[in-house]
């Protein structure tokens, strides 16, 4: 599969998500500045984590206005799959691709650390292949990852089954104490209508191997995989 | 506007003594112009020069095989790794800035490090610091203590993660002597292929001379000369605006844009603009190529209106580098530049004069000879004679102090003590994991970092990489060196490099932060001069050299000055992956062995000379601290390494502050899993065979006796490890067993019963609590 992987100034896990891509799962990837306008070619994109355009006004505000991300728009609306971490995520609430915002964590100061995360539906290119009942252990590093949005919202995205991972504890409770941000219903991910456009906080980029203590988020990326190939398939 | 008349009292206040003054006059045949003075003012200041120092620097041990780029004559030093792979990393404080504006102070300090390390071609991998504050608990001065920590981390935090560096590894000490003058060292890391390395050199007569980056402002006003004077409460007022303000976001994209140039071929030399701004990174580069070099003032991007000559030369504006371009490729660096939407203008060239020609609208403002500028400082040897408060240090006995009546009352005090306590409320708010290397994250006794194709430069091959883990830390227990500079420097490398040991690594080299008072006072001389004698023989010793390194003096606040802190930041090579090793016990039933003495019989404090246990329990920062022998710290740490290359060792954790059994408390409470979930493995210890008849028990529990590591093996491999270490000359005794819920420590009639939930929240929440 090809991925691109999303370019703004001042990106930094790009890298980290190029190496996962290449190097632990084996497939192609190449970096897509953000002054590009096309992303022809291309099988899945993914928005990495950084601190886009300094994340000055808001984060993700202007990173939303890139040539880049009307391209994503289109990819998107034709049902390619896309990806925001940590800051992708951001960008994806920005620019109007996912709904609600991210605002700043309600300790008030950034927070690195492993969460616990409960799989909250299988029903996604990003959760196929998670085992029922697994709970991930993915690491954190955001100072804005509070889920927020109206009550409307949230109702709506439960009932259609939108929520992707949910903040919980090692035994898959959803509990105050293991939300690490404040975030509305413990929502870490999750998914637009169409299904094929989702976000998230934790860094499943650098838990995809066995050497940093955690490879929970590879299950998110081999999800994404057999998704492409099986619509590769069906469309053969 | 007119430039004001060089009179005596204008010379002063640049910091500049009579003599120095003539010293200007005869290197330029003439008295200087206004601007010519601030530029010597700068570049003759300790924090440039060295000028007080140099002498003492000149004893450490700077070469090895391994150095390919030694201390001094780069902006960092440069390290050999193997496979054609090479690290460059230096270690830089940000005292009186932060001191004045904690976040930004901090910030900046960041942003100036990781520029250090860039400019040497390398990409930068991880940061870690040191930072010192004077007491956070309670009321009084703790409040603003508290505001200064604060400001600090955040600031750091800050800047790193935006940059997207991890910080993974650190140090937090609190005491009286720092309360107003907080220390905070910034070390970096990069990586880099040998053939990579660039030069801080103006080769070439002709090539172009590029400025890079954000415009230059007002801010950070000759902060050099201001972190070279004693810090007063009016000197802080005055100076604010000599912190400068740092964006990341700017770093960044000039980071990225100076690799890819880099790897273009078509940079001749280059230097960031650091402390002294264009004044340092225009002399030097100047002075290394043996070249001249000549700039015109009008064509520098300025952010503010009307700006001097003098203002311009000395502006410490941030994020910005000093670029020489061969002939014939100015087009790649506009290229490249606008790429990344980056200010970039070609403000001069390089001439073969061997002066520093400075102009402004066309008009000579200042013409120096480059090399006596940047090399020729005056050198000051400074007299020295041993403070009256040794007397009373050696004097003091345990006589005075009462035997502990509740020793296991004591272990919960001492891991509640801001110094001891479990550095979370820290390290949570750095991102510690970005860029996927984090293999031991903060929290353990070194740090464990992997060095993969993503680590270096763009190249051609960087998917052929042969995969490294370096292991870094960095320490310094200051009451140690204030209570005896020499042994307390040893200590400070000695338990550098036991860190190291303990994760599984060989040292590979040293940075130091000089952190000292004013070296005009003999006395508090003497405590530098002692304690670069101490550093300098333990690092020899582990084969360690000094990479570079960076000197703050002056550091002291109206209520006296801080205790002597060399700081000590080593990095070592981890051979395998499977050598890695961490502190915290691993399995149910594995037994726990003490790799060295269990108590130093020669000492007469029983090490609590200088104890976190005296500090804590008694208010008494005093005694003779514990002695190092380098010979037996050498026998220990090649014997553990030993062992851990042989497969036996599960954990290894260093015995420091707080003793035997502070260390074995945090092997059982140190491992985090995730959020609000550690993991908590009790341990079953007898120490009865060291209780001897009269002997103090407090001494046994809590005294900081040297080369002592605490190792858990598998029980099969008891007999093994304790005879080999023997053998090896390393004493090793089995103290107990792995498991249970509990940590009991029985020592002859006395036992010690703690549950771990309470022995971890008191350690993991104490500074959170005191912030709260």
């Amino acid at each position: 599969m090809n991925f691109a992987i999303l370019q703004f100034p001042a990106s930094n896990c790009d890298q980290d998500a190029l190496h996962v891509v290449q190097n632990v799962l084996g497939q192609s990837g190449r970096f897509v500045w953000h002054k590009e306008n096309s992303l022809a070619g291309m099988n899945a994109v993914i928005i990495p984590g950084g601190f886009s355009y300094g994340d000055y006004l808001r984060t993700g505000a202007i990173a939303r206005f890139s040539p880049i991300m009307q391209a994503v728009r289109e990819f998107a609306a034709q049902g390619g799959p896309v990806l925001g971490i940590c800051n992708g995520f951001q960008i994806l609430c920005e620019a109007g691709l996912l709904p609600g915002a991210l605002i700043r964590n309600r300790s008030l100061q950034f927070r690195c650390e492993h969460v616990f995360l409960k799989t909250a539906t299988h029903q996604s290119p990003f959760t196929n292949k998670i085992p029922a009942g697994k709970i991930l252990r993915l690491p954190i590093a955001h100072g804005e990852g509070c889920y927020f949005a109206d009550d409307a919202t949230l109702d709506q995205l439960e009932k259609d089954d939108r929520i992707l991972w949910q903040y919980a504890d090692a035994n898959g409770q959803l509990t105050e104490s293991g939300n690490p941000n404040g975030s509305l219903r413990n929502i870490a991910g999750l998914c637009n209508e169409a299904r094929n456009v989702a976000g998230l906080m934790p860094h499943p980029e650098r838990a995809s191997e066995n050497v940093l203590g955690s490879a929970d988020g590879r299950l998110i990326f081999e999800s994404w995989i057999n998704w492409l190939e099986s619509r590769m398939t069906q469309a053969a | 506007m007119s430039d004001p008349a060089i009179t005596p009292e204008l010379v002063r206040q640049h910091n500049l003594t009579p003599e120095e003054f003539d010293k200007i006059k005869g290197i330029l045949g003439r008295a200087p112009s206004y601007t010519e003075l601030g530029i010597f003012s700068v570049m003759w200041s300790e924090h440039c020069s060295y000028k007080n120092t140099r002498p003492l620097l000149k004893t450490f041990p700077t070469k090895s095989p391994r150095i390919l780029v030694g201390a001094g004559e780069e902006n960092a030093g440069i390290v050999d790794i193997g496979d054609g792979l090479a690290i460059a990393f230096k270690i830089e404080s940000h005292n009186h800035p932060s001191a004045v504006e904690p976040f930004q102070g901090a910030a900046t300090g960041v942003g100036g490090i990781i520029r250090d390390i860039f400019t040497m071609g390398a990409r930068p991998v991880c940061a870690i610091n040191s930072l010192r504050f004077g007491p956070i608990e309670g009321g009084g001065n703790a409040a603003n203590n508290r505001r200064l920590f604060a400001g600090v981390v955040s600031g750091i935090a800050h800047y790193g993660n935006c940059f997207g560096i991890p910080t993974i590894a650190g140090e937090v000490y609190f005491d009286a002597s720092y309360e107003g003058n907080p220390l905070v060292n910034a070390f970096c890391l990069g990586v880099l292929r040998h053939e990579q390395i660039a030069r801080g050199a103006a080769r070439g007569e002709g090539n172009p001379v590029f400025y890079v980056g954000p415009a230059t402002g007002r801010d950070g006003l000759a902060g050099a000369a201001f972190a070279s004077r004693d810090l007063t409460e009016e000197s802080a007022g005055q100076q604010r605006g000599a912190v400068q303000v740092g964006d990341p976001f700017m770093e960044k994209l000039v980071c990225e844009a100076c690799l890819e140039l880099l790897a273009t071929d078509a940079v001749a030399g280059i230097q960031d603009m650091g402390a002294a701004g264009l004044t340092c990174s225009t002399c030097e580069t100047a002075a290394r190529a043996g070249t001249g070099i000549e700039i015109e003032l009008s064509l520098v991007p300025q952010r503010a209106p009307g700006m001097t000559p003098y203002e311009i030369m000395l502006s410490e504006s941030q994020e910005r580098m000093l670029i020489i371009v061969r002939a014939g490729r100015e087009d790649e660096v506009k290229r490249i530049f606008d790429k990344w939407d980056l200010p970039w203008a070609r403000i001069g060239q390089v001439t073969g004069t061997g002066q520093m020609v400075v102009k402004h609208n066309g008009e000579v403002v200042a013409d120096i000879p480059a090399r006596k500028l940047a090399d020729e400082a005056p050198v000051y040897h400074r007299e020295s004679s041993e403070p009256g408060y040794l007397k009373a240090v050696r004097e003091f006995s345990l006589t005075s102090v009462p035997v502990s009546a509740d020793p296991a009352a004591d272990l919960k005090l001492l891991l509640a003590w801001p110094g001891i306590a479990s550095k979370n409320w820290v390290y949570r708010q750095y991102d510690h994991t970005v860029r996927a290397g984090s293999v031991v994250c903060p929290g353990s006794d070194a740090a464990v970092l992997r060095i993969k194709g993503d680590s270096l430069p763009l190249g051609p091959a960087n998917g052929s990489v042969v995969e490294k883990y370096i292991a870094l830390t960095v320490d310094c227990n200051a009451a140690y060196v204030y209570l005896d500079p020499y042994e307390g420097a040893k200590i400070a490398v000695a338990e550098a490099a036991r860190n190291l040991a303990c994760a599984g690594a060989v040292p590979l080299g040293t940075t130091d932060n000089l952190n000292f008072a004013n070296p005009h006072n003999p006395e508090l001389f003497w405590q530098l001069k002692e304690s670069v004698r101490g550093l300098a023989e333990a690092c020899r010793f582990f084969n360690a050299s000094v990479t570079g390194g960076n000197c703050s003096l002056y550091n002291q606040s109206p209520n006296g000055p801080i205790d002597p802190t060399p700081t000590v930041a080593m990095v070592g090579l981890i051979e395998k992956p499977a050598y890695i090793t961490t502190q915290w016990f691993k399995d149910e039933g594995d037994a726990i062995i003490l790799l060295g003495d269990a108590m130093d019989e020669q000492d007469p404090m029983r090490g609590l000379g200088g104890s976190a246990w005296l500090q804590c329990l008694h208010r008494l920062k005093t005694g003779s601290p514990p002695r190092c022998d380098l010979e037996k710290e050498r026998q220990l740490h090649n014997t553990l390494r030993g062992f851990i290359a042989c497969g036996l060792i599960k954990s290894a954790h260093d015995c420091s502050e707080g003793g035997l059994t502070v260390a074995l408390a945090e092997s059982c409470i140190s491992q985090q899993i995730a959020r609000e979930t550690p993991r908590l493995i009790g341990a079953n210890l007898d120490l009865s065979f060291a209780v001897t008849e009269g002997a103090r028990l407090d001494a046994l529990l809590f005294g900081e006796t040297q080369s002592r590591v605490i190792v858990s093996v598998a029980p099969g491999d008891v007999v093994k490890v304790v005879e080999r270490a023997r053998i090896l000359g390393c004493p090793a005794v089995k103290l107990g067993v792995v498991g249970g819920s509990e940590l009991t420590i029985k020592a002859g009639a006395w036992e010690g019963k703690w549950p771990l939930a309470e022995l971890h929240d008191l350690w993991w929440n104490a500074i959170a609590r005191a912030m709260a």
